[in-house]
């Protein structure tokens, strides 16, 4: 069993802290093996950046699948450059504040969750990415949830002011993850 | 130890502080600038030494300097950075300097593309500085093994007073993967290691003048030259006992997929989906491409094979010629390639595999 996620948005969006938080959790908690492989240009805040996360029980070829499981998409021209990589009947998570796109494919599985209003809401725009973590791991239970909050919480260690808005962003995703669930 | 998740640059860093490393200069590039940045904060807490250079070659010369004073000693850049250290490197080898540096690789020639690549094949394997030099080559295909391999590379490096270089890509040095690290040498051995160069290195000679170190990148009698350069022949000789290599499913293979380092862990779970889908496909990847591991080709059952498909991402193919020399004509040789910092697809080695086996 192999999943291969790619999560795409702008720079600056936390999409490469996304990916690294989820590949460590399985790191830490699992035999499995996993691999987080970040691919972005020169450019910094505003530009492209996404990353790719493989989790496996068995070696693990390419840290970058050609063919996605599931897509996280976090803007809207990552969606246009991304869809085509998703598999038929794959899961396809989007920033449903900002990709108004209309989504061209009816054989994969729409995830909506407007993580940019509701990060702004909580008073902080640079939590949209845990929320959309508790989004995928709420819906797609790939990993524990508490293992994950164990890792943010760890990775966070430094900065514990924090956490409070951390562990709100994250658990308003898994809500939103699980409410979607079939 | 329990296993770690960390990104190739770094886990390389810290597997040559913990493998005894105490200096470091390099010079920023991307994609490699986390071993600079990583050793920068690590190795003083060690009572190392970190240094950025103002150049390659001022860095690839302060590690000359400090590895013939004895201490364990590292640089790293990646593609066009490592041809401006040619020269240091050069002189360590015609010095006997042990020294370690890694090439995380990306697209060239030129200042190419930061995305990864393995262009760089026949200058690492053939010329990584003027005078016919030869020096181990080890190539790592997952973040674990450029630990490992790192550790080696300074074993072996001491051992044979010989340049190493750990041939890694962008796609090893910027990926994260999990990781047992080894176990760190204390000080004491770190001093040990040291204290065991004194017959040549430049770490005291107690006013005994007549025995003190004299480092030499070369020498104005011929005579002596051509010595040293029977002895370094001879020396390379014995390295072809010392080859490492993963055959994978190779005995009842119809198809060889070969290839090192990044493409090789690709080309892997290529056979594995090759064999799913009937086709019996097998790898060759080798870990040191020099010693390159020709013994392992002549254990291929070439009665059975239909041909050897090079996978790599370079374009010219290059390790391929490393391949033809050691299949030696018994089988066709196709290649799948892609350059300019792509990154191999294991959609394109299936379906090149698969188009070999159906023609």
């Amino acid at each position: 069993m192999e999943t291969n996620l790619c999560v795409a948005g702008f720079g600056g969006q936390g999409v490469m802290s996304l990916g690294k938080f989820l590949a460590d959790a399985t790191c830490n908690s699992t035999d499995k093996n996993v691999t987080f492989f970040p691919s972005y240009g020169a450019e910094q805040r505003g530009g492209t950046a996404n990353c790719f996360v493989v989790i496996s029980d068995d070696d693990i070829g390419a840290p970058l699948g050609d063919v996605m499981d599931d897509l996280i998409v976090m803007n809207g021209p990552s969606l246009a450059k991304f869809l085509p990589t998703l598999k038929k009947g794959g899961n396809l998570f989007i920033n449903s504040s900002i990709v108004s796109d209309q989504i061209d494919r009816d054989d994969v599985t729409l995830v909506k969750a407007p993580v940019t209003e509701l990060a702004l809401e909580m008073g902080n725009a640079k939590v949209l990415n845990v929320i959309m973590l508790g989004v995928y791991v709420g819906f797609t239970q790939v990993i524990e949830p508490a293992i994950v909050w164990d890792t943010i919480e760890h990775k966070l260690a430094s900065k514990p002011k924090l956490l409070p808005l951390n562990k709100q962003a994250f658990e308003k995703g898994l809500e939103l993850g699980k409410a979607q669930r079939g | 130890m329990a296993r770690v998740f960390m990104k190739g640059t770094e886990a390389v860093a810290e597997a040559a502080v913990r493998a005894g490393c105490r200096f470091f200069a390099g010079y920023p590039i991307t994609p490699q600038n986390e071993v600079p940045e990583y050793l920068s904060r690590r190795l003083p807490e060690v009572g190392g030494v970190f240094v950025q250079g103002e150049s390659e070659v001022a860095s690839v010369n302060m590690v000359y300097g400090a590895a013939s004073a004895g201490t364990r000693s590292m640089t790293s850049s990646s593609s066009p950075g490592i041809s401006l250290k040619s020269e240091g490197i050069s002189y360590c080898a015609a010095a006997r300097i042990p020294m370690v540096y890694a090439n995380f690789a990306r697209g060239g020639p030129g200042v190419g593309s930061i995305q990864p690549a393995q262009q760089d094949y026949l200058q690492a394997t053939k010329a990584s500085g003027n005078g016919g030099f030869r020096m181990p080559v080890l190539a790592p295909s997952t973040v674990q093994e450029a630990v490992d391999l790192t550790v080696l590379a300074f074993d072996w490096a001491d051992r044979d007073r010989t340049p190493v270089l750990l041939l890694a890509d962008g796609v090893i040095g910027t990926m994260m993967e999990p990781v047992v690290l080894p176990e760190p040498k204390t000080e004491e051995e770190v001093a040990a290691i040291k204290a065991s160069k004194k017959s040549w290195a430049c770490i005291g000679h107690e006013l005994d003048y007549a025995h003190r170190a004299w480092i030499q990148p070369g020498n104005w009698s011929t005579l002596v030259m051509q010595q040293v350069n029977e002895d370094a022949a001879a020396m390379y000789e014995a390295w072809k006992q010392e080859a490492m290599v993963e055959e994978y499913q190779t005995e009842d293979a119809e198809i060889i997929l070969t290839a090192y380092g990044i493409s090789g862990r690709i080309a892997k779970s290529a056979v594995n989906l090759l064999r799913a889908q009937g086709i019996k496909a097998g790898l060759v990847r080798p870990i040191t491409v020099y010693p390159f591991p020709d013994a392992a080709y002549d254990r291929i059952d070439y009665s059975k094979v239909k041909a050897i498909l090079d996978v790599e991402m370079s374009i010219p193919a290059l390790f391929v010629e490393d391949v033809k020399a050691a299949v030696k004509g018994r089988a066709r040789i196709e290649t799948c390639l892609c350059s300019g910092g792509n990154i191999m697809s294991r959609e394109a080695v299936i379906s090149a595999a698969k188009k070999i086996m159906e023609g």
